[in-house]
């Protein structure tokens, strides 16, 4: 099979994959926190159902909202997509992925965070203030752990290529129980809680407004521009769950260019990411949401974890 | 060089044409005449640096002690081409703007002098022609912040603090170079790089503090920046403009021409204290940027962090050059030039722009603006794309040259000695951290700036301001789609810039194509690929939506959860999105704040008025610089005590200082 089929393929099934898969994930963590709870819990698919029901709603827009509102949701779908499509999830050959820099992920989910930020300011509210003011807060905390503990990673297999670093670690297994690889997982895991907005950051299920971070940022949505939020929100927890288990289980990531081993990455795929949302959903049942002000030594703490990484990976070459 | 001859030339008759021509036609003849003096330098020093040519012009008639000397290799070329750039769009702009008091002789043929001043400090090269040149940048600099606006007190203080830096700086800079040229044979900097290598160690190292003191308070370096974020948002606009984008650059440019090119790189130490100057100030800069509330002071802040970042790229370059990875070296000294002209592009469109909002609400104070997208569309695309741009959002400039800088750091790792790789880590660590923080900084300008309800009646009655005002400040949005889109058509000019800063072997770490590719690690970005990417999955979704038959959105009142009615003033502020993390960075940033209550007369529970003051002071300047201004204040206040006025008294002095020189003397 030629490269260029492959690669396409691999991008086109990586979208397919994690657009569907990351809104089974949310089901299944909101069903694991049930059961965990003593509840019985909404089916696994719901999550489906619910964009299903909202794509036949009305389009709905705040009086003194301007553009940005309808380019939002727009934006931030297109910006996880295009870092889901070209990320090495499943293969290590996906379309663009000679570009997959970390700087180019890191920078495209940044954008999809400034256009929810806009969005939230956009309609004039008070709660979509405090939510864009919380949410724009924990992204610049988190969002330099996430740099250098990719970084960290890269520095390891002397590439800032994304596919480079898989395909590196996946030739060095011993890397993945080096203290580089532990302390950078440890920062990311911290980042994947606040970048998806999960206990104990913030609290997906909440319906107060004073405590929303995300949810007040995005409350002015609803039908069809909710749903494409909702999925662009979903695709990136989905593509950081994904990114989490190839950086540093590297195994089952299709590096060949045969279909087969395509469809055995599927399967590593979607074990690895249950796996991940398993471990989520009880860290989430088992903690309590942090006070807005303790969060900084949350953050701060994987920060900390992500240089120390860095430092280990120069103290032991 | 006869076209720069032609353009210092129409720069002059611009200056002169300010001066002598009557008010109706004096601002657009002056402007046309340095648009088109810059738009002639532009083009001939972007032809220059295509050729890779050096170019010398000696004149001795114009100057005493030396003539005038201009040289123009690539760096220099690179740094003409940055201030034409902002010159033409500042020159455009200030058609729409100047009137009143910046419609004034003195306030145009200044602002003309300033622009030609700009891109004649590049090409000066000897000390007498480069000091001359570097004055009148600052001094004609330093008139405008006052010309206009000489009634108020903040002008006149920013306009002190200014002088006083600026011509300390001066001193420094004029007492390296000379240092520098002290075994030379003349002080053309051609004589001074030959003959530089037989300076001693020691002469050498004061010489480049000297300078490196000097050029890094014109780049507004933490600690010597304190007079930045007073001097360039009091300026006028258009002299903002040109302020924080050109003539900050000029500090970056004259670390790297000394440093580098004059006295061939010196040991590692320099280039240690260059990177750390930068890390300091790109996170400094990035935190006082968060939290600012006026909108120029976001900005001058956010200059800081720029140049901090900037200043990183050259010490890192400097630092791997020392441990001989010169094609490393090379990279990171291409990151800190791209992003210097980046840098240039999307700031002075966003101080233009800042300058659009302020003359079209009569209001600076973000906390005061909003909504502005409804009636301003021009300046907030203009806004938007800049601040896209210095956020470092994909396939805008900011992106690729900090894309850049990353590289540059991440192969420093490679190296194994101690001092190379600290630099390398802090460096990426402030990178990082300056990331987010920037983010949060310019989502605050836009969103609160632009976006919600006016909340004051300057807001709600504003206009999109003239054209002239309009085109100047797009004009500055092109270099940042087209550096950030297909950077790898101008990656080999930077190349040739950087090999000059580096002592001239030219070595191609980035391949040129339409992206960024290195040639020697895998490490590539596509931006216009990306692009497209991003383009083409909007598209579908549009498409998707019409078949689903989504029409025009209804409009609703907003979500007030269970409010009857929603006011401007119920909306967060510019200070309320920032107090999260200015209460986490209270330590660093020591916020003050008072509440004052008057209580009613009637009964101590219920409360007449209330006040709230809010003040973020800049810690260097309470710490490092109020206590000296007390100590000179206090030895002033003592030597007034000799003077009392008796003349009997001052011969006394006057014979008491007669002995002491006969008697040290004999």
């Amino acid at each position: 099979m030629n490269r260029v089929a492959l690669s396409v393929c691999t991008s086109v099934l990586q979208l397919a994959l994690v657009g569907v898969g990351s809104l089974v994930l949310l089901g299944l963590m909101a069903k694991v926190k049930a059961r965990a709870e003593g509840r019985v819990g909404s089916p696994v698919v719901q999550p489906l159902r619910d964009i299903r029901k909202l794509l036949t709603k009305e389009r709905l827009h705040a009086r003194h909202s301007s553009v940005v509102l309808a380019l939002a949701p727009m934006v931030i779908t297109a910006s996880a997509a295009v870092a889901v499509g070209i990320s090495p999830i499943i293969g290590t050959h996906p379309v663009l992925g000679q570009s997959a820099d970390i700087f180019v992920i890191v920078y495209l989910l940044l954008t999809g965070s400034v256009a929810s930020a806009l969005a939230g300011l956009d309609p004039a509210t008070a709660f979509g203030g405090m939510g864009a003011s919380r949410a724009m807060t924990i992204g610049a905390l988190a969002e330099p752990a996430l740099l250098v503990a990719v970084i960290a990673l890269s520095v390891q297999a002397g590439t800032s290529n994304l596919p480079g670093i898989v395909s590196s670690t996946a030739s060095h297994p011993a890397w993945v129980f080096g203290p580089v690889h532990l302390f950078a997982l440890g920062a990311l895991l911290i980042v994947v809680l606040a970048e998806t907005g999960r206990i104990p950051v913030d609290n997906p299920a909440t319906h107060l407004e004073l405590t929303m971070v995300h949810e007040a940022m995005v409350l002015e949505y609803a039908g069809p521009e909710l749903a494409l939020v909702t999925l662009g929100e979903a695709m990136r927890l989905g593509l950081l769950f994904s990114l989490v288990a190839n950086l540093f289980l590297p195994w089952g990531v299709a590096t060949g260019d045969s279909l087969g081993a395509l469809a055995i990455a599927c399967a590593a795929l979607v074990a690895k990411t249950t796996t991940l949302a398993l471990v989520v959903a009880l860290i989430e049942v088992r903690s309590a949401k942090l006070r807005l002000f303790r969060l900084p030594e949350l953050l701060a703490g994987g920060f900390v974890l992500s240089v120390l990484a860095v430092v280990m990976g120069l103290v032991i070459r | 060089m006869t076209w720069y001859l032609v353009a210092l030339s129409l720069g002059a008759l611009a200056a002169i044409a300010g001066a002598t021509l009557p008010r109706r036609v004096r601002v657009p003849v002056a402007a046309a005449l340095g648009a088109l003096g810059c738009a002639v330098s532009l083009v001939a020093a972007v032809g220059d640096l295509i050729d890779g040519r050096t170019i010398l012009v000696h004149s001795d008639r114009l100057l005493p002690f030396s003539g005038v000397s201009l040289t123009l290799d690539p760096l220099a070329a690179l740094f003409v081409v940055l201030s034409s750039l902002v010159g033409v769009a500042a020159c455009l702009y200030l058609v729409g703007y100047a009137h009143g008091p910046s419609a004034s002789r003195s306030a145009v043929s200044i602002f003309m002098v300033f622009v030609l001043a700009l891109s004649v400090v590049p090409l000066a090269s000897n000390i007498v022609s480069f000091m001359f040149a570097w004055e009148l940048m600052a001094l004609s600099s330093l008139l405008l912040i006052v010309t206009d606006q000489a009634q108020r007190p903040k002008a006149r203080s920013a306009a002190l603090w200014y002088a006083a830096m600026t011509q300390a700086g001066a001193v420094s800079i004029t007492l390296g170079l000379l240092l520098c040229a002290s075994r030379a044979p003349g002080q053309s900097f051609v004589d001074i790089a030959a003959s530089s290598s037989t300076l001693s160690a020691t002469t050498r190292t004061a010489a480049f503090v000297l300078v490196l003191l000097g050029f890094a308070s014109k780049a507004g370096a933490v600690p010597l920046h304190v007079w930045l974020p007073k001097a360039h948002p009091e300026a006028p606009s258009p002299v903002s403009a040109l302020m924080s984008s050109a003539m900050v650059s000029m500090g970056v440019y004259g670390i790297v021409r000394v440093g580098g090119d004059l006295l061939h790189g010196g040991t590692v130490g320099w280039w240690v204290a260059v990177a750390a100057l930068g890390i300091v100030s790109a996170v400094y800069g990035a935190l006082h940027a968060t939290t600012a509330s006026d909108f120029k002071r976001l900005l001058a802040f956010s200059t800081i962090d720029i140049m901090g970042l900037s200043l990183i790229g050259v010490g890192a370059a400097g630092v791997l050059e020392d441990s001989g990875m010169h094609a490393d070296a090379t990279l990171a000294m291409m990151a800190a030039l791209l992003l210097l002209v980046a840098h240039a592009a999307f700031k002075g469109a966003l101080f233009l722009g800042a300058g659009s909002v302020e003359r079209a609400t009569g209001t600076r104070n973000l906390d005061r603006l909003g909504g502005l997208v409804h009636t301003m569309p021009t300046t907030s695309v203009v806004v938007a794309l800049s601040a896209g741009a210095i956020m470092a959002v994909p396939t805008l400039s900011g992106f690729s040259s900090e894309w850049l800088l990353l590289q540059g750091l991440l192969h420093g790792f490679t190296d194994t000695s101690t001092p190379v790789v600290i630099v390398m880590l802090l460096g990426v660590v402030a990178l990082a951290l300056t990331g987010g923080l920037t983010a949060v900084a310019f989502v605050k300008a836009f969103g609160i700036g632009f976006l919600g309800q006016p909340r004051s009646a300057g807001a709600r009655d504003s206009r999109e301001v003239s054209r002239w005002m309009g085109w100047g400040s797009a004009l500055l949005v092109l270099p940042s789609l087209v550096l950030g889109l297909v950077p790898g058509l101008v990656v080999s000019l930077i190349n040739r810039a950087a090999d000059t800063g580096l002592g001239g072997v030219a070595t191609t770490p980035v391949s040129t194509g339409a992206g960024l590719a290195l040639s020697q690690l895998r490490g590539a970005i596509e931006p216009a690929a990306l692009l497209g990417a991003l383009v083409g999955v909007m598209v579908v979704l549009a498409l998707a939506a019409r078949t689903l038959g989504q029409r025009r959105a209804r409009r609703v009142d907003a979500w007030g959860c269970g409010r009857e009615e929603q006011t401007p003033r119920m909306q967060y502020t510019a200070t309320s999105f920032a107090e999260p993390l200015q209460r986490v960075f209270a330590d660093v940033l020591r916020p003050q704040m008072d509440v004052e209550v008057t209580h009613a007369v009637e009964s101590r529970y219920f409360q007449q008025s209330l006040t709230y003051h809010h003040r973020i002071a800049d810690v260097v300047e309470v710490r490092a610089y109020r206590p000296v201004f007390g100590v000179v204040h206090r030895v002033g206040v003592l030597a007034r005590r000799l003077q009392n006025g008796s003349i009997h008294r001052y011969l006394a002095f006057g014979f008491v200082a007669l002995l002491v020189v006969v008697v040290v003397l004999a």
